[in-house]
């Protein structure tokens, strides 16, 4: 079968490409559009390392098939920061040791972005749930927990 | 910057919280771990894998794969040569390449279900697919065993017909499937036992579990035609995976150039090779790059898990408290290949404690699950969960305080440890003080909550590393390590050699070279990389320094006892303080030319003097009577890192091994069916802990400074899986009255166990 001709939105620029009906969109990202920052640790949605916004929505790219992605918009890791300047999860995660291998890194980051975006001022148990989609062996959690109520913090602040 | 000290002239950073170098390619995205690497032209490829747990392969028909149009290459069994029966040293436990050869691909038979069979390398993921299904296998099914005690009967299924019991006398005259039999004794335990007031025997039972990591295995190898080979790849040690490959694949180590990606986690997991040979096998053949990934059903099913085990412990203490007598044995799974770190977990087994008496005993055993490989100081969690759950009945019994009664009996400078070796000064009193000084340690515990504390030891290692630092034209510094680095040694390290040499951490800019850019190192592993690196550094930084003292020296025209290195400059001693000014590492950056050259320092070092880190961990948990459902509250760690480079990343350590440890000791565990296969190869059926499983881990850095090392250093990141099992299997029973002494600790156990006890309606 014909491969799938796409046009989509990713990190706001316009990007085009073919894909094979069973291609993820994680495949996509990584292999076709060369942005490897979002992670495949499982392909089965356990893990949260491919962790995307899709219209604004929270989703796992390797659970979205590229073909299904026309006309929408996604957002990865690679367009968190602005220009040169870190987003303050970013900065945070740096400051406060959030990461150990950094494998997970981009999957929380993404997760925690979109909880700030809808819950500034999240409880610890919040936190929690919302990333418990997100799995990281090194850690233990606790500083990346930290990390993103420090986070919240300051950005209500200002 | 977070908080830095000042001293004298410079700044330090040892031993605060710097931003690590490596970090803002890290949340942006752009570190290129195992599977981010792609090279032009690239093919991809794919291993079939037995789904027999044991099988004779009879045949390997390969001719329709190969017909396949995309398809450039398929390695089997004849494309690697066999290897002689002989061990060698890989992370912290032992490897034979015979068995090497064959647990990356299989030969005479399949040992295990998802044993690499084949491997295609074709120009598209689904041509690859469809060639696999084309290889003709034809297996001839044999009889399989997965349980350790089975395993060890006579009459179980053989997985060797050559594997004799080593350690043994008189020496066997029929194969079995027990590997070898190691012992540890001090004293004389018979003596010991008789001076005994209370001997508790218990025997305990763990799961296998795997390290992990998020990052599956992923390998990229590109072979010329003269021979010449590349490989990315994610490891722990890609010294050890050049090695390993060289050998395979009769190879000149010296025309194997092994890259080491970022490493997405590995925790001893990825220690040995499995995609890499293939990689480079498929490659030579193709004479086209060829890119490997694991699926994480892969991870799982060919990957090492740790031991699963079973262990007897027996231990006599006098009415008063003190241990006289300590007996243990220990069987460990090794998976399909021999290799269990039941070494490792005879030789912790009782380490925390200074008794007179101690036999340990430790078995080997192969059965056909995948091989295992080292996780986070292997085999000692195993052993010393089953000790510190007797040393809590003991106290239990004796009316003692748990952390008394550890206190009393605990190993200290001076205590000969069973296994060998006196310790020196050893932090252990100093962790349990630590609890016990706690504000948790006293906090109210409501019904069905309980409180549990365990110790734990791993005596660390250094060995063979290289490192260099070479001075910039600028005055900056380059510093390269040959250790992948795992959580914050490119931090530690660069911290290291800006105190050195008195220059500012964001001057420093470390990486981790290639195999054809540093010496040799032996792998990351054994909690080895920062406290042996960081000594490499400081002797390549000493030759830095005497360096720049003999330049000045002859741009001075100066003795020697006339200048000194301080504070981030050369300075003139005396009268001569008088006549010229400091000259810093900048300054002679920029006569480099005209001074004698470039400045650089290399560290070879064989690094000894790992200082043993001990560790008291602290539990507060609930369990749910309705369900099984056991909840860790509250979590308190102490160990002791010598000197912490970084507390932040060695307070990570802390919390990170006490969550693998949560897991092991709750939830995770290879589940089989009767058919030898894998029942939860996945993370959603694999339960590791998520962010809501468990509270914040409070961490507590003492430092009882490693005399053997320049800072002070101990390793840190082995002790800190070894306490959890014990601790939470003591909270168990303080929670519910219930000895669990098998893990998982999973819901359906613990409901059971609460049945039987009467002690749920539901």
């Amino acid at each position: 079968m014909a491969k799938h001709h796409i046009e989509a939105t990713v990190n706001g620029d316009a990007v085009e490409f073919l894909c094979e009906t069973e291609e993820t969109l994680l495949d996509v990202l990584r292999d076709t559009l060369h942005l490897t920052g979002s992670k495949e640790g499982c392909a089965s949605g356990d893990c949260g390392a491919c962790s995307v916004m899709l219209n604004g929505r929270l989703v796992c790219s390797c659970l979205v098939l590229g073909c299904e992605v026309g006309g929408q918009k996604i957002e990865t890791i690679e367009g968190m920061a602005a220009g040169e300047t870190l987003h303050p999860l970013q900065q945070q995660f740096l400051k406060s040791a959030a990461l150990q291998c950094g494998i997970c890194t981009p999957g929380f980051l993404v997760a925690s972005k979109a909880l700030l975006e809808r819950t500034p001022d999240p409880t610890e148990t919040e936190v929690r749930y919302w990333l418990a989609g997100n799995l990281c062996r090194c850690t233990g959690y606790d500083k990346i927990v930290s990390a993103v109520m420090d986070t919240a913090a300051a950005m209500r602040k200002g | 910057m977070a908080e830095t000290m000042t001293n004298g002239n410079s700044q330090t950073y040892v031993g605060t919280r710097t931003i690590r170098p490596d970090g803002a390619d890290k949340v942006t995205g752009r570190a290129r771990f195992g599977a981010d690497f792609n090279l032009p032209g690239q093919l991809i490829g794919r291993v079939l894998r037995s789904p027999h747990p044991h099988a004779r392969i009879v045949s390997i028909d390969t001719s329709k794969a190969e017909a396949l149009p995309g398809v450039k290459a398929v390695v089997t069994r004849d494309d690697f040569a066999d290897q002689s029966s002989e061990f060698i040293p890989a992370g912290e436990m032992m490897m034979n390449y015979k068995d090497v050869v064959r647990n990356v691909m299989a030969r005479e038979k399949a040992l295990y279900e998802g044993h690499a069979v084949a491997a295609v390398a074709a120009a598209s993921v689904a041509i690859a697919r469809r060639a696999l299904k084309l290889i003709e296998v034809k297996y001839e099914v044999l009889p399989h065993v997965i349980d350790v005690v089975e395993a060890m009967q006579p009459g179980a299924p053989l997985l060797h017909d050559d594997l004799f019991t080593v350690g043994v006398e008189p020496k066997p005259e029929k194969p079995s499937n027990i590997a070898k039999r190691v012992e540890i004794k001090q004293g004389d335990i018979e003596v010991g036992f008789k001076k005994a007031d209370l001997v508790i025997e218990r025997e305990f039972k763990t799961a296998p579990v795997h390290q992990g990591y998020i990052e599956p295995h992923a390998a990229l190898a590109s072979v010329s035609e003269d021979g010449s080979t590349e490989l990315w790849c994610t490891t722990q040690g890609h010294f050890i995976v050049r090695a390993h490959c060289a050998r395979l694949l009769g190879l000149d180590i010296g025309k194997v150039r092994v890259t080491a990606s970022e490493i997405g986690g590995g925790f001893g997991g990825k220690t040995v090779v499995y995609l890499e040979p293939l990689a480079i096998a498929l490659s030579r053949k193709a004479k086209r790059p060829v890119k490997m990934v694991m699926s994480r059903e892969e991870v799982f099913k060919a990957s090492g898990p740790t031991s699963g085990a079973t262990v007897r412990v027996k231990l006599g203490v006098t009415k008063d408290g003190k241990f006289v007598a300590a007996f243990a044995e220990l069987k460990y799974q090794a998976g399909a290949f021999q290799g269990s770190p039941v070494q490792p977990g005879v030789m912790c087994a009782f380490a925390p404690y200074d008794i007179e008496h101690v036999h340990v005993i430790g078995y080997d055993v192969v059965s056909n699950r995948p091989k295992v490989a080292a996780y986070r100081a292997p085999g000692a969690p195993i052993s010393e969960y089953a000790v510190e759950s007797v040393v809590d009945e003991i106290a239990k019994k004796l009316e003692i305080d748990p952390i008394d009664l550890r206190m009393q009996n605990a190993a200290h400078e001076g205590t000969k440890a069973a296994y060998g070796p006196k310790f020196g000064p050893v932090g252990l009193e100093e962790t349990l003080n630590a609890i016990k000084k706690t504000e948790h340690w006293n906090a109210p515990l409501r019904k069905w909550q309980g409180r549990g504390v365990a110790s734990g030891f791993w005596f660390n290692i250094g060995g063979e590393t290289c490192a260099s630092l070479t001075v910039n034209e600028d005055g900056t510094i380059s510093l390269m390590a040959g250790t992948p680095d795992v959580g914050g040694l490119r931090a530690s390290l660069a911290a290291v050699a800006a105190d050195e040499l008195g220059v500012p951490y964001d001057k420093v800019r470390p990486i981790i070279g290639d195999t054809g850019s540093v010496g040799f190192n032996f792998l990351t592993g054994g909690s080895r990389s920062a406290f042996s690196g960081s000594m490499a550094i400081v002797e390549a930084a000493k030759q830095i320094k005497a360096e720049l003292c003999a330049r000045a020296c002859k741009l001075w025209e100066a003795q020697p006892d006339q200048v000194e290195f301080s504070g981030g400059s050369v300075r003139p001693l005396g009268a001569l303080a008088e006549k010229v000014k400091p000259m810093s590492v900048a300054d002679f950056a920029k006569v480099a030319g005209k001074t004698g050259g470039p400045i650089g320092g290399v560290g070879r070092i064989n690094a000894q003097g790992a200082g043993p880190s001990f560790g008291t961990h602290l539990v507060d948990l609930e369990v749910d009577p309705e369900t099984g459902r056991v909840t860790v509250l509250r979590y308190t760690v102490a160990q002791d890192a010598g000197r912490a480079l970084h507390p932040a990343y060695v307070e990570g350590q802390f919390q990170g091994g006490a969550v693998q440890g949560i897991g092991w000791a709750l939830n995770e565990e290879y589940i089989y069916g009767d058919d030898g296969k894998l029942q939860n190869a996945g993370f959603l059926d694999y339960r590791m802990p998520v962010a809501s499983d468990v509270p914040m881990i409070d961490a507590i850095l003492v430092e009882v400074a490693n005399p053997k090392h320049p800072y002070g250093v101990r390793g840190v990141g082995e002790t800190p899986i070894v306490p959890p099992l014990g601790a939470i299997a003591n909270a168990m029973e303080a929670a519910t009255g219930i000895r669990f002494t098998e893990l998982p600790m999973s819901p359906p156990k613990v409901l059971k166990a609460l049945k039987e006890k009467g002690l749920s309606r539901a």
